[in-house]
């Protein structure tokens, strides 16, 4: 074979052979590390799975915030004016974090249907909306103000 | 009065811009030498348009014209003057503005030092920043006016700054970073011209490289900034959050690491000359398909603006424009330029095809983490989100991959080399590598893998460049003659790839050894990280210019002694009622002590607390500011000072029917 063809030849066995790693380790990243994303009608009507990396956003329900007395575990209600999803977490809640405004809380199902979240996420400006949240909340006829469209 | 100046300047640099777009170009086709020589003239009127313009909004903002929209929106009056100052570009307009002031900036500054350049070439690399200018400016004009007025009724206060930005850290964070973004454009144009014109050789790559190595240091120092802003004003402690708008700044960075080692092989040996020009092509793109992801909101992110699909739709065509017609620019010009050249397997040629083809596949993976969820919606299959795990498990083995080769880098031939040469010149510097991997994890117990690895590696590559610069240094007569004759380019290779091996230490000892703990605490009590005492003090209520604070008063204490006060604030704005976390930091060259205030929790005044125990997290950010000193060396390099025309007859505009 000509030199240079040669060349040619093993460079691309060897981006071939590069590549189809990384894609491999790509997949296998991906396989564990997605996060579905569901409103809270879709939790209450039992869409989502148990046990399963999942978000749910939504609105934070008026006066459902309770924090426990002696550690950081704190409990409130995501809802999407339909239904709504009891979350707990344990931590530190970002600054935006308020009754009456939006957040995603990431964690898993369990068998009662709370969701055990390992990270809550708010909003960080004023009139920023996670768009996952605004779409759920338009779904069930509401702005992202919470007031009926 | 002065808003509507700022605004119809803008337009005048708009029309400066088309002209700039049109007639030096058709002046490259038709051979038309006055036309071309319109071009740095129109390149510096755009500057001075644009600056006034700038000028004008800033003006706004500290005059405290609350008529004009964007001032009633992200200012104040009791702002301090500075953060008004910053507030320009705290907003979706203003910002935009100040992205076409630093193109247009880059645009002159391609005009008066690129002197030497051919007319042609200088013509038709500043035609294509001027096509860019145009897009932008007419983004700015079209969809996102900044000198939009609120009349008849303008509010008498505005709504304040978002406190997140006001911050020392965002005031530069976004200039340098755009000063990346946008200086890509450069490497971009430089690299259509040239295909333009067919002449893809290695004048050309000697142009385009200072340029583009300047624009990726300020990238490099604008996503450290960002990094180092996240950790301490965000409050949660962390670094990189792999989040949308993080990524969008990271892959035009890494695939502008490839393209300048690429450059290299381009400028030295003549190689590489249309990957070169496709990877110009990819980093100025992604800067776009950055822009794009932070302005549409399509991605959940803690970056995004509140955002309107009509600016996503603008830059999504913007893109498809600048994308579509590059590459179908470069399938034509393409194929009459490759190359003949041979290289050996053993060569300096194949090290940096290999670094090209990590940095491209970590681009790619980081790209398709970042794209997976607006792919998977637009299947209708949900709305998914990919979080740090994913990437943190395809990139960090790639980055373990690069480094063990970059150890043989710096001092690999061109052409070809051998196997036994490696091994001699190397050997010092293996040892040495392996002998730091198993004592230095040993001065903190308990013993860490990874944490070896990393310093063997980093070691390796510090190793290997002493070893390097010795190797090149011990013929001369003194050792001073002999670094002497180290050239500024060497000097940055050095800096950069150290910096990497900085970061390498920083990264992975932070990650392995971090200590966080979220507790309850009240005054009074006190808890031990790591060998350091926390005593909380007490609580106590602090006025700022513009907000009322709650600061939480401690005392670290170590053996005895007492270390350091720190003194977190948890603020509230006046004029948003937004709260906000200031946390208490410091720093140190081996660990950062790191307090943060949560919300108070219970009765008796006790706070939620995070304290934080960050060891050699410093070294990520220094190995930052030296890759990007190493950037910036470069240029300093004699030989791209004496830019001659290697060609004349490609100067003159006769040539130029070769279009």
């Amino acid at each position: 074979m000509h030199p240079v063809r040669r060349q040619r030849l093993v460079l691309v066995v060897f981006v071939v052979l590069f590549s189809s790693a990384a894609i491999g380790l790509v997949l296998y990243a991906l396989r564990g590390n997605i996060n579905l994303f569901y409103p809270p009608s879709e939790v209450a009507a039992g869409l989502a799975p148990v046990g399963k990396p999942l978000r749910v956003g939504g609105m934070v329900e008026k006066g459902s915030i309770v924090r426990d007395d002696s550690s950081l575990r704190v409990s409130f209600r995501l809802t999407d004016y339909q239904s709504s999803v009891d979350v707990v977490y344990v931590g530190i809640l970002p600054d935006l974090f308020d009754e009456d405004e939006g957040a995603v809380a990431a964690g898993k199902l369990n068998a009662n249907g709370v969701l055990e979240a390992t990270e809550v996420l708010a909003k960080h400006d004023e009139n920023y909306m996670p768009p996952e949240v605004a779409e759920a909340l338009k779904a069930s006829g509401h702005d992202i103000k919470g007031k009926p469209i | 009065m002065i808003p509507e100046i700022g605004h119809f300047v803008l337009i005048v640099a708009l029309c400066l811009a088309v002209l700039l777009t049109v007639v030096p170009m058709w002046g490259a086709w038709a051979g038309n030498a006055r036309a071309m020589r319109l071009a740095p003239g129109l390149a510096i009127g755009i500057l001075v348009f644009v600056a006034i313009s700038y000028i004008c909004l800033t003006w706004a903002f500290l005059q405290d014209d609350f008529t004009v929209k964007v001032v009633a929106g992200n200012s104040n009056s009791l702002l301090p003057v500075m953060y008004k100052f910053s507030a320009v570009w705290g907003n979706h307009e203003g910002s935009l503005i100040l992205w076409i002031l630093i193109l247009a900036s880059w645009t002159a500054a391609v005009a008066v030092f690129s002197r030497e350049l051919p007319l042609i070439m200088l013509a038709r690399v500043l035609s294509v920043m001027g096509a860019i200018g145009v897009g932008f400016m007419s983004f700015s004009l079209f969809t996102s006016n900044a000198f939009e007025r609120l009349l008849p009724v303008a509010p008498l206060d505005g709504n304040d700054l978002n406190p997140l930005l006001q911050d020392p850290g965002l005031i530069i964070h976004p200039p340098l970073l755009y000063m990346g973004y946008v200086g890509f454009s450069v490497a971009f144009a430089f690299a259509i011209a040239a295909l333009l014109g067919g002449r893809l050789d290695a004048s050309w790559a000697r142009w385009s490289r200072p340029w583009t190595n300047v624009a990726w240091a300020f990238l490099t120092l604008g996503i450290m900034l960002g990094s180092w802003w996240a950790y301490y004003e965000l409050g949660w402690g962390g670094w990189w959050f792999w989040d949308p708008v993080e990524n969008a700044s990271f892959m035009p960075w890494l695939a502008g690491t490839a393209l300048v080692h690429s450059l290299a092989v381009t400028e030295k040996r003549g190689l590489f000359k249309s990957w070169t020009v496709l990877l110009a092509i990819f980093a100025f793109s992604l800067s776009l398909l950055g822009t794009f992801l932070v302005r549409s909101g399509v991605l959940t992110s803690v970056h995004a603006f509140a955002t309107d699909p009509e600016r996503g739709l603008f830059i999504l065509i913007f893109l498809a424009i600048v994308v579509g017609s590059s590459l179908v620019l470069y399938a034509l010009r393409a194929p009459s330029v490759s190359s003949r050249v041979r290289f050996e397997w053993l060569s300096r040629e194949s090290l940096l095809l290999y670094n090209n083809v990590v940095f491209l596949v970590a681009t790619l993976t980081v790209l398709f983490g970042t794209l997976f969820p607006l792919l998977v919606d637009a299947l209708g299959q949900g709305k998914v989100s990919v979080g740090p795990p994913y990437f943190n498990a395809v990139f960090v083995p790639l980055m373990a991959l690069l480094a063990p080769v970059m150890g043989f880098g710096p001092t690999s031939r061109w052409k070809r080399d051998s196997w036994s040469r490696w091994q001699v010149r190397l050997a010092p510097a293996a040892i040495a590598a392996v002998a730091c991997g198993i004592t230095l994890p040993l001065l903190n117990a308990p013993y860490n893998i990874w944490v070896a690895i990393a310093v063997l590696l980093a070691a390796w590559l510090l190793f290997g460049l002493l070893q390097d610069i010795w190797l090149r240094m011990r013929t001369a007569k003194t050792a001073w003659a002999g670094l002497r004759r180290l050239t500024p380019s060497y000097w940055g290779m050095v800096l950069a790839h150290l910096g990497f091996a900085a970061c390498i230490v920083g990264v992975v000892a932070t990650s392995q050894y971090a200590i966080e703990h979220d507790l309850k605490m009240q005054p009074g009590d006190s808890r031990e990280l790591a060998g350091y005492e926390f005593r909380f003090m007490s609580v106590a209520q602090v006025p700022g210019p513009n907000y009322v604070a709650d600061e939480a008063r401690f005392e670290v204490w170590r053996n005895g002694e007492l270390l350091t006060r720190l003194a977190p604030q948890k603020r509230r704005y006046l004029a948003s009622g937004q709260v906000m976390t200031e946390a208490a930091i410091d720093a140190g060259v081996f660990r950062d002590l790191f307090v943060a205030m949560g919300e108070p929790v219970g009765v008796e005044g006790a706070w939620a607390i995070r304290l934080h125990y960050k060891p050699m997290i410093r070294w990520m950010w220094f190995g930052a500011i030296m890759m990007a000193a190493g950037g910036f060396a470069t240029v300093l390099d004699r030989r791209y000072r004496r830019q001659r025309v290697s060609d004349p007859a490609a100067a003159s505009p006769g040539l130029a029917h070769g279009v």
